[in-house]
């Protein structure tokens, strides 16, 4: 949301490909050559359906998993053969939060314990730590009451309160954010979402945000990416995505949003997609997209279309663009 | 509310109550569903929404029931195990969040659907088989004939989902339940599920109750709803005139607070301050600690009373 004026890239995936081999035969492209290139301070939204990469990507731009092509450039660092210094660097500036903040506290510790050992681990003293931990934990919005809880005692807005305060004591550069309010009811969503921005806003950290909620997205990044089986399809300007998508994916997925409004809901016209993403393992030839797609022509069958820039600041992958 | 038009109510709910040892997880709810119509329960997790469901059914374990709940003039709660077995299924059915884990996973997809049919209608093998096989196909499942011998993990989860929706409709039941039938599934498949049941039901004349959090879903599937907090129902109303002239604070709250896809980007997302309240722990309205009009009256338990036609709400300070 609130970008800064310097335009230095922070971090940058560069024909980033992750493949898992499944057997002798098949393997499965989870990334399939995905570049992008994240400005210091900015946030960048990314969606996509279930398979299509996004949890795969994040993980791999903050170091949970190794590219299999590609590489990925933090700070001018390339992520792939760093020395300890910079390893112990890469670990403390890049942090992630994950969707259930149930599953990403241990149950067995309190929650200001969470945050002191993922501290020490970075070196900190215990006492350091403590004061650290408890300076977080109000940042994120909860009291320092709430660091002798265990994760059981609290509601799960508090929890992922927890994960956020943990992932910003380490004052990371970027953070990746993994679907935060996904597992959220809708009253505890606003607030985690207005928390966020509040963090960003006030740190400057850059964000990769991902959501299935595109909704949620635009209240949350001026730039969206959208993914299709492993590969970015179309980048623009968040306005520019909503009001004149150009991929038919990006124009299908928000046809299909229900809006919390009848009378609109009752007479839209929507595009609804033939079946389902195709598993990332059988990956259809030429455009990966053609089978669902409305306006596939037998050159989407063939030839696999190429990122372009097209209109202001947009870019998309497709042979037939929508106007 | 208080004196349905039970002429042509198919379903007629007064007084439910859940209880699981001290706690009261449904606290006295009362509400009708029409023949032919959708209703919408809605509310966020912990309200009692699912439990009201699998009360219904009478799925519950070890609980308390209270009140009652009449499908066509017959109360569900006083029936017997056996009497209750040959409705479910039949009479009412339902179709669960995760089709995943609704669906066993070591029988056949088809099998599932035959096993529903010959539990209450009398048919020859190949007949139950060919039912299938039509069901399968009119839920959209491709090559039904094939799909007939899948194993629920051969398929994706818009198609177990498909598959689920075969067995609920499996003896056309008059009452179906969908408890958040959507929420398992990607936005693509979940209008396409959508489109499905709002063909299968239409024509019909079938009760529907859609239990979803999700405020989109409700806006284009139902024609009223009631909101659900703690255990309670704080307000019902056609859909049309809740999305317009919602009244209780709770559900201005919970329609605000929904991120918006066209505009207001860079303000913050209204929201409800706090979070749900253990059901026991509040005497009075149970909204009062995260109500931004509580004032004195609350103490005391608001019941629902009428403001517009069919509009129901339960707060002694909406308008």
């Amino acid at each position: 949301m609130l970008e800064r004026p310097m335009s230095e890239i922070l971090i940058k995936a560069a024909g980033v490909a992750r493949h898992y081999r499944l057997s002798e035969h098949r393997t499965l492209r989870a990334l399939d050559g995905v570049d992008l290139e994240i400005h210091r301070g900015a946030t960048i939204g990314l969606v996509g359906e279930s398979g299509s990469g996004k949890s795969t990507l994040g993980r791999t731009l903050v170091g949970l998993q190794k590219p299999t092509l590609g590489k990925v450039v933090f700070d001018g660092l390339d992520t792939a053969s760093p020395d300890r210094a910079a390893l112990a660097k890469l670990r403390r500036q890049r942090q992630i939060i994950f969707q259930d903040p149930s599953s990403a506290l241990n149950p067995r510790m309190t929650i200001g314990d969470t945050i002191v050992e993922h501290l020490r681990v970075q070196g900190w003293t215990r006492a350091d730590a403590r004061a650290r931990a408890a300076e977080m934990i109000e940042q994120a919005g909860l009291s320092a009451a709430f660091l002798s809880r265990y994760p059981h005692e609290i509601s799960g807005g508090q929890r992922q309160r927890a994960v956020i305060a943990r992932a910003i004591s380490t004052d990371p550069a970027f953070i990746v954010a993994d679907e935060p309010v996904s597992a959220l009811d809708v009253s505890t969503r606003a607030q985690i979402m207005n928390l966020l921005r509040k963090l960003q806003a006030d740190r400057g950290t850059t964000m990769l945000f991902i959501s299935h909620d595109l909704s949620v997205v635009a209240h949350m990044c001026r730039d969206v990416a959208v993914m299709y089986l492993g590969r970015i399809v179309e980048i623009a300007p968040r306005a520019g995505l909503f009001e004149t998508p150009r991929h038919p994916y990006t124009a299908a997925l928000l046809s299909a949003i229900p809006l919390p409004d009848p009378v609109r809901e009752r007479t839209r016209v929507r595009t609804v997609l033939k079946g389902e993403t195709p598993d990332p393992a059988a990956r259809p030839s030429g455009c990966s997209f053609h089978p669902r797609c409305p306006r596939a022509s037998e050159l989407c069958r063939t030839t696999d279309p190429k990122m372009r820039p097209i209109g202001d600041r947009q870019q998309v992958a497709c042979h037939h663009p929508l106007d | 509310m208080n004196e349905p038009d039970t002429a042509s109510s198919l379903l007629d709910v007064r007084g439910l109550e859940v209880s699981f040892g001290r706690a009261k997880a449904v606290d006295g709810i009362s509400f009708d569903v029409r023949r032919g119509e959708t209703l919408g329960l809605v509310g966020e997790s912990g309200c009692g929404k699912s439990t009201t469901a699998l009360a219904l059914m009478r799925l519950l374990r070890d609980v308390r029931l209270g009140g009652e709940a009449r499908l066509d003039g017959v109360d569900l709660l006083d029936l017997d195990e056996d009497s209750m077995r040959a409705r479910r299924g039949a009479d009412i059915a339902m179709i669960f969040q995760d089709p995943g884990t609704a669906l066993h996973p070591m029988i056949r997809v088809g099998d599932q659907i035959v096993e529903t049919l010959n539990a209450h209608i009398k048919l020859s093998r190949d007949e139950a088989h060919r039912r299938a096989v039509d069901l399968l196909r009119q839920v959209g499942i491709a090559a039904p004939e094939e799909r007939f011998f899948a194993y629920p993990h051969e398929m994706s989860g818009g198609m177990c989902q498909r598959a689920m929706i075969a067995i609920a409709m499996a003896c056309s039941p008059r009452l179906l339940i969908a408890d958040e039938p959507t929420t398992a599934l990607d936005v693509t498949v979940q209008a396409q599920i959508l489109d499905l049941l709002r063909e299968l039901t239409g024509g019909l004349g079938m009760g529907v109750i859609l239990i979803t959090h999700d405020l989109g879903v409700v806006a284009g599937m139902t024609d009223r709803v009631a909101v659900m907090y703690a255990g309670v129902i704080v307000e019902t109303a056609p859909t049309t005139a809740l999305f317009a002239n919602p009244a209780h604070p709770y559900t201005r709250g919970l329609l605000h607070s929904i991120p918006k896809l066209d505009g207001g980007w860079d303000e913050p997302v209204p929201t409800i301050p706090g979070s749900v309240q253990g059901a026991m722990e509040l005497s009075g309205c149970r909204f009062v600690p995260r109500c931004p009009r509580a004032s004195e009256a609350c103490k005391a338990v608001p019941a629902l009373r009428e403001i517009a036609e069919e509009h129901f709400v339960a707060c002694w300070n909406a308008p």
